[in-house]
């Protein structure tokens, strides 16, 4: 509800005005309504759509991770998917390639750098918790293509390279399209569907591996299956977006202390909260300044010091 | 019925436990003895399946458990670990409801009828006022019996229970082995782990005694819990003394210049 009146708002603003009474106009005949219909249906509802799918999908891997990991301090790129995403995209725009071409390389790298850390955990088998090994090896590899993208950026041409991969970098919604939407839904939804019919099992897998094992559960199995999808999420968030911080940590922290623990509720109320958080925090990058100001720095900037607040607040642990 | 049959099992190259057998019948309370680091854990994870079994068997109801799928191990095996903090608030009701597990559908949610079984178990140990309370803030003895109303809603045959009654004041030590009693007058196997003589002395129908992996002694606690054999296993001295009404207890024989 509050997300449907969060995009209904957001198709308003801007620096043209579209008058609401002539929407119905323009949705029901889209290709005479000038200006205006160009602005809402082509600029502005794309913005929207890829902001909401953003952030639900960020806010949904960020919880799923929470549980897996078990500790409530974990974002979703703990396994390196955005450094290594970040990476493919800095290599793309060095490359020169389009922007379609900057987001799928951005989004096969996200895919690749998780992979090489559940290949890195899976040679380390000696004993051990297996959730500890793999944050470990996300540690390594996340720092190993940050160090990469320093590199890139060291070699990049300074006067256009070099600014393009910086703003990408920083997240944005400003590439928003049509055509990246039909790049991102069925990602989203190949994502998110597994989590949403797993989410009583993340419950159970935030007890620890032995405990959700003992319980009758192959968490081997599950636990891959929810790294997989998580990944996609990210990895098709970053490509589509940059890197936008603290979305997959905080909103999932918020739904908490609105909904409770229980994933078959946390879920779903971050997926709306996340959406309804990047849309509204996307309105005042585009609207506070007459230039645009990076969604990433803004969520950073909005999103750390509300979670202090939310830790100052909450002080009976991570309820 | 569960049989222990020669089992040798660890982690990696390290044998831990080597060669314990043991049978147990339904219905019957098998205390684990042992020092810090002889194995118990180690066996508790070999028969839960958490390990695998690199020597023997482990048999249920003459079936082998080796290659059980996990929902099968969690419908014959329920595991009681020690009381924890897990990181989120979850209520006592969403806590006992994760034993159906095993019971559900990979891609489903616990039903109504999933609920009446957390309810019922949460009954028996008559802790219903509980169930709307949050797991993380209850005090450890309230926790230790949430933890055994969720192996109970798992509807398993055997508990396995790990130290139920360590880190609990005596009142709900003495509560928690009434509760244990109590299971197995209801037909359930309980093997339990402690690290007091006396618990054993108090509700098992067997004990077993394990020296660095390997079965010292196996048998009624009145015949097994020797002096003898408990100065062997903890290296203090010690008395057994009996209390009346057969009853024994086990105490530290305190050097008393000291």
């Amino acid at each position: 509800m509050v997300l449907l009146v969060a995009a209904a708002y957001s198709l308003m603003l801007g620096r043209y005005h579209v008058p609401l009474s002539s929407w119905w106009g323009i949705l029901t005949a889209p290709h005479d309504s000038g200006v205006g219909g160009i602005v809402l249906l082509e600029v502005r509802l794309p913005r929207i759509l890829t902001g909401i799918l953003i952030g639900a999908g960020l806010s949904a891997s960020g919880a799923a991770y929470q549980g897996l990991f078990k500790n409530p301090m974990v974002s979703p790129d703990i396994l390196g998917a955005s450094a290594g995403a970040g990476f493919g995209a800095a290599a793309a725009i060095l490359l020169g390639f389009n922007m379609f071409g900057v987001q799928l390389a951005s989004f096969a790298c996200g895919l690749f750098a998780v992979m090489l850390t559940c290949a890195i955990s899976a040679r380390m088998k000696r004993g051990g918790d297996p959730v500890l090994i793999l944050i470990l090896a996300g540690i390594v590899v996340g720092s190993i293509f940050t160090a990469l993208i320093s590199l890139i950026k060291s070699v990049a041409d300074p006067d256009n390279k070099l600014p393009a991969i910086t703003f990408w970098l920083m997240g944005s919604l400003s590439s928003a399209s049509l055509k990246g939407i039909r790049f991102l839904l069925p990602l989203f939804v190949v994502g998110v569907v597994p989590l949403f019919l797993l989410r009583w099992r993340l419950n159970v897998l935030s007890f620890g591996d032995e405990e959700a094992s003992a319980l009758g559960m192959d968490t081997r199995r599950l636990r891959w299956a929810i790294i997989l999808c998580a990944t996609l999420l990210t990895a098709s968030a970053v490509s589509v977006a940059g890197l936008i911080g603290w979305v997959g940590l905080v909103i999932p922290h918020l739904a908490r202390m609105f909904v409770g623990p229980d994933y078959r509720v946390l879920l779903p109320a971050s997926l709306l909260m996340g959406a309804t958080y990047l849309l509204l925090v996307d309105d005042l990058a585009r609207s506070v300044f007459a230039t645009e100001i990076s969604l990433g720095i803004l969520t950073s900037l909005v999103g750390a010091p509300f979670f202090l607040y939310l830790l100052l607040r909450s002080n009976k642990g991570w309820a | 019925m569960l049989e222990v049959q020669n089992v040798t099992c660890g982690y990696g190259e390290r044998e831990i436990i080597h060669g314990v057998s043991f049978t147990l019948e339904a219905g019957n309370i098998l205390c684990l003895l042992g020092a810090n680091g002889s194995g118990k854990t180690t066996l508790f994870k070999a028969i839960l399946g958490l390990l695998p079994v690199t020597g023997g068997r482990i048999c249920f109801d003459k079936h082998d458990t080796a290659g059980w799928v996990r929902r099968k191990v969690a419908r014959t095996f329920a595991y009681v670990p020690q009381a924890h903090t897990p990181p989120f608030a979850f209520t006592v009701r969403d806590v006992v409801l994760m034993a159906r597990s095993s019971h559900l559908e990979l891609f489903s949610s616990p039903g109504r009828r999933d609920r009446e079984i957390a309810e019922e178990a949460l009954d028996s140990l008559n802790i219903t006022h509980l169930s709307g309370a949050r797991y993380t803030e209850l005090s450890g003895g309230e926790r230790q019996l949430v933890l055994i109303a969720r192996a109970l809603a798992q509807q398993a045959q055997v508990l396995v229970m790990d130290e139920p009654a360590s880190n609990l004041d005596f009142g709900n030590q003495i509560r928690v082995l009434n509760q244990i009693k109590k299971l197995a007058a209801g037909g359930l196997t309980l093997l339990i782990t402690t690290h007091s003589p006396n618990h054993a002395f108090e509700c098992a129908s067997q004990v077993a005694v394990l020296k660095a992996g390997h079965l010292l002694a196996h048998g009624c606690p009145r015949d097994i819990l020797t002096e003898n054999c408990l100065e062997q296993v903890y290296a203090v001295p010690l008395r057994i003394v009996d209390v009346g009404g057969g009853n024994k207890t086990c105490i530290a024989a305190m050097n008393r210049e000291w």
